[in-house]
């Protein structure tokens, strides 16, 4: 494969070269070489599992290679610890903060100073560097009362206390509003003006074509590609992370709309501990054939209105939750599956699914009181494990069969025994929580195809959902939750990603009316 | 009350805290680091037995108080191998350290049943601890008395001043970032955990050494139980450790007062009083939820670093 141009000829300031790692049987990293100059945004593609959480780790000194060497600025380096790769010069931003929720801001970046830096004028540096990169940062605040946007840019301060050369980041915007994303880019486009090295992952391959110079493509550990992601289209990209096209998910238009089949009637519930959220008179009507969508960013009370509407947590009102116009507020999980609802939590092992348990026993978890896998005292292994195969191979969840330990799933094919666990009894109404998260891109477009067809067969779908593209994807209407309020429903057809993007970061409905 | 008994009650309040705030403080930092060592009535009975034996055969209390912290440090270092490197359940492990603890104390002890010594002499400041009624409550207590003062303090300043106490309420609250930081986990909270095993050896030699000074099987009678009460009751913060430390000592005392003026309830009951007064202040504590006095987030999970 020809390497295309880089923005700065010469030597790269970082160089790998034939990294492999491995742990147990499982090759992460199978040989990856690659060179990252100073002053261009490199991009790392690649499926989840294709190895680029474990390359980067290596690169921060988090992980040990197996195999392989690292160069830096020509010179064989080697990291036994992050303090050791950050003296050279490598700092990192992590998809999940390494944030402490209850020390303040000055704290969190206090960790990280090498030993015998004074932390006496730590305030004034972290103002210097705010002011510098354009980050507001108040160093006294404890970091659980920030937003995600803020956190980030605790991080990125952290980060460049140290002045480093190369910045890793991975999956920066996944938790970020598109203006939260914006602000980052304008800080990224400093740092690279400065002549600092930047590696980016992620998901969006539209971000990563309006900010990297160049990109290198992981599949199952080994690098299969590199390109200039600007000449690249979005669907290129992606066919070249998956290895074959991803199949378009078809949205046919609504034809008619039915009556409602789950209702939320003035839902206020206050928050179940301390760092929750209190929802805050909610109120929306899903519709049988269509699916629903809520945009929020992650902890606005996404996961207390999933235990709401699911019975995990009881409303105070049998009013407050509606199926097909029974009140079911006060009815736990089992009563209102009982009533056709099917609920999919976001956390696949724990959650919805118990980890070691087979997936056969995993089907019996959520359909129990359903029929065909329990009778009152005793359970019907051979009902149980029919139905588990039955969902194997209807959903093409690729397993060791219906014995398979939950756990030996991959994220994308345990998502689909679960989603399809839900829509193989024909639920009236569907409720799942990030379906996709973390979900390779083939399984999230087949498990998107099967909730519209689910709701074009009548059904009522509520998706929660952090991701946008997503929402804009399968949804029908949008409503967004920002610290425990939900938004007016809007019609996906006639509203823009800006229009929403301002919703999530929390300004009112009549705010955004205004700006159009 | 006259002057003499008020100060006598107080003198004995204190003295009855002292056990329980230093076994508190050395498992409040362990828990800070995200460690539950259930072990602390293990630990402080062993250094009870191994600390009174090592005053009477070498004659030296301060030998005696010497062995006594090893000995808790050795328990815990134990109890730390296993939960830490081994990433062995942590309550499992922690009762087991009792059970061990109390009957190795046994056998340590065994030859030295019934045997007495002087207990460990009090400040004495002419003039000064004659002062009615403060006078012996401030300048009259045993060394023990001032050491836990003094260790809440040293305590409270480490954590909330330091980089080390910055570091450790690290480990404690998130040991995956803090690894991803490159903070040694393993080894800080394998060193809270030597802390809190030598404060519990001291706790029990101070019981042995100076607060009854003799051995008799079973003397700690709890209090280990009480101090890791009083870590939750002190929302893991030194000072409000002390303070629980005081109430509960307070319960002690004025249960034998309460007996000795046989006010009519069966001494049982009475004797019950401050382990009541635990679980009542447990209650109450947990049922109002408070911003900032929440658990180590960390707290009881082992880690396992990948590498």
């Amino acid at each position: 494969m020809p390497e295309p141009q880089s923005p700065s000829a010469g030597a790269p300031l970082v160089s790998m070269r034939g990294i492999v790692k491995r742990f147990g049987a499982f090759t992460a990293n199978a040989g990856i070489d690659l060179d990252i100059h100073a002053g261009e945004a490199h991009a790392l593609l690649g499926e989840n599992g294709a190895g680029k959480s474990t390359l980067v780790k290596i690169l921060y000194g988090l992980l040990e290679p197996s195999e392989g060497q690292i160069l830096f600025q020509g010179a064989p380096v080697r990291f036994a610890n992050p303090e050791a790769a950050r003296a050279t010069g490598i700092g990192m931003v992590f998809q999940h903060f390494s944030l402490f929720d209850n020390l303040s801001v000055a704290e969190n970046i206090a960790l990280v100073l090498p030993r015998g830096e004074s932390l006496r004028n730590l305030s004034q540096r972290i103002d210097d560097i705010a002011q510098r990169y354009g980050l507001r940062l108040d160093p006294e605040r404890p970091v659980w009362t920030l937003s995600a946007g803020e956190r980030q840019r605790i991080e990125i301060a952290r980060c460049l206390m140290q002045d480093p050369k190369l910045i890793v980041l991975d999956e920066p915007t996944s938790v970020l509003t598109p203006q939260e994303a914006e602000a980052l880019f304008a800080t990224l486009d400093v740092l690279k003006r400065e002549g600092r090295a930047i590696l980016y992952i992620s998901h969006r391959l539209e971000e990563v074509r309006r900010l990297c110079d160049r990109a290198t493509v992981l599949r199952a550990g080994r690098v299969v590609g590199a390109c200039d992601p600007r000449a690249e289209t979005a669907r290129s990209l992606a066919a070249m992370m998956v290895g074959t096209h991803v199949v378009e998910v078809r949205a046919s238009a609504v034809e008619d709309v039915g009556p409602e089949r789950l209702g939320l009637n003035h839902l206020s519930l206050p928050s179940p501990d301390l760092h929750g959220v209190t929802l805050h008179d909610l109120s929306l009507h899903v519709r049988a054939g269509e699916v629903f969508g809520i945009a929020g960013i992650a902890g606005n009370g996404q996961d207390e209105l999933f235990a709401a509407i699911s019975g995990e947590r009881l409303a105070g009102a049998s009013d407050a939750v509606r199926l097909d116009g029974t009140c079911v507020g006060r009815q736990g999980i089992t009563a209102r599956r009982q009533f056709g609802a099917a609920f999919v939590p976001e956390e696949r092992n724990g959650h919805a699914a118990a980890p070691d348990f087979s997936l056969m026993e995993n089907a019996i978890l959520s359909r129990h009181a359903t029929g065909g896998v329990a009778g009152r005292a005793f359970l019907d292994l051979a009902g149980a494990r029919s139905l588990a195969s039955d969902i194997i191979q209807r959903f093409d969840v690729r397993a060791g069969g219906p014995d398979a330990p939950a756990r030996t799933l991959s994220g994308g094919n345990l998502q689909k025994f679960l989603v399809g666990r839900e829509i193989s009894r024909s639920p009236s109404v569907l409720v799942l929580n990030q379906p996709t998260w973390g979900v390779d891109a083939s399984a999230a477009a087949a498990i998107r195809q099967l909730l519209i067809d689910l709701s074009r067969a009548g059904s009522a779908v509520l998706v929660i959902s952090q991701d946008l593209d997503e929402l804009f994807e399968i949804s029908d209407r949008i409503a967004v939750i920002h610290d425990g309020f939900l938004s007016e429903p809007r019609d996906t057809r006639s509203t823009t990603r800006e229009e929403i993007g301002l919703l999530m970061g929390g300004a009112s409905m009549a705010d955004v009316t205004h700006a159009h | 009350m006259s002057p003499q008994i008020l100060e006598l009650v107080l003198v004995s309040i204190v003295m009855a805290a002292t056990p329980l705030v230093i076994a508190a403080l050395g498992e409040l930092v362990a828990e800070r680091a995200g460690v539950l060592d259930l072990g602390v009535e293990g630990m402080m009975i062993v250094g009870a037995a191994a600390g009174f034996a090592a005053a009477i055969e070498s004659g030296s209390s301060l030998l005696g108080v010497a062995v006594g912290i090893g000995a808790g440090v050795v328990l815990a270092g134990v109890f730390g191998v296993l939960v830490i490197f081994m990433a062995a359940n942590q309550v499992a492990t922690g009762l087991a350290l009792t059970i061990l603890g109390v009957g190795l104390s046994g056998l340590i002890g065994s030859g030295y049943v019934g045997m007495k010594r002087e207990s460990i002499g009090h400040l004495d400041i002419p003039v000064l601890s004659d002062l009615p009624v403060i006078g012996r409550l401030v300048f009259g207590q045993d060394p023990f008395v001032y050491a836990g003062i003094g260790l809440a303090i040293a305590i409270a300043w480490f954590l909330n001043r330091t980089r080390g106490g910055l570091t450790l309420r690290a480990v404690g609250e998130n040991h995956a970032s803090a690894h991803a930081l490159g903070i040694p986990v393993r080894r800080v909270r394998f060193l809270a955990v030597l802390f809190g095993g030598g404060c519990a050896g001291l706790a029990g030699a101070y019981l042995s050494l100076a607060y009854t000074p003799f051995w008799a099987p079973g003397m700690t009678a709890g209090r280990g139980w009480i101090a890791l009460a009083l870590v939750v009751f002190a929302s893991w913060r030194p000072f409000r450790a002390y303070a629980g430390a005081l109430l509960f000592g307070g319960a002690t005392v004025l249960q034998l007062h309460a007996q000795a003026a046989s006010i009519g309830l069966p001494g049982q009951l009475l004797t019950a009083v401050p382990y009541l007064a635990t679980i009542l202040a447990l209650v109450v504590l947990s049922l109002r939820k408070r911003r900032g006095s929440i658990a180590p987030s960390s707290l009881g999970m082992p880690f396992i670093p990948e590498r």
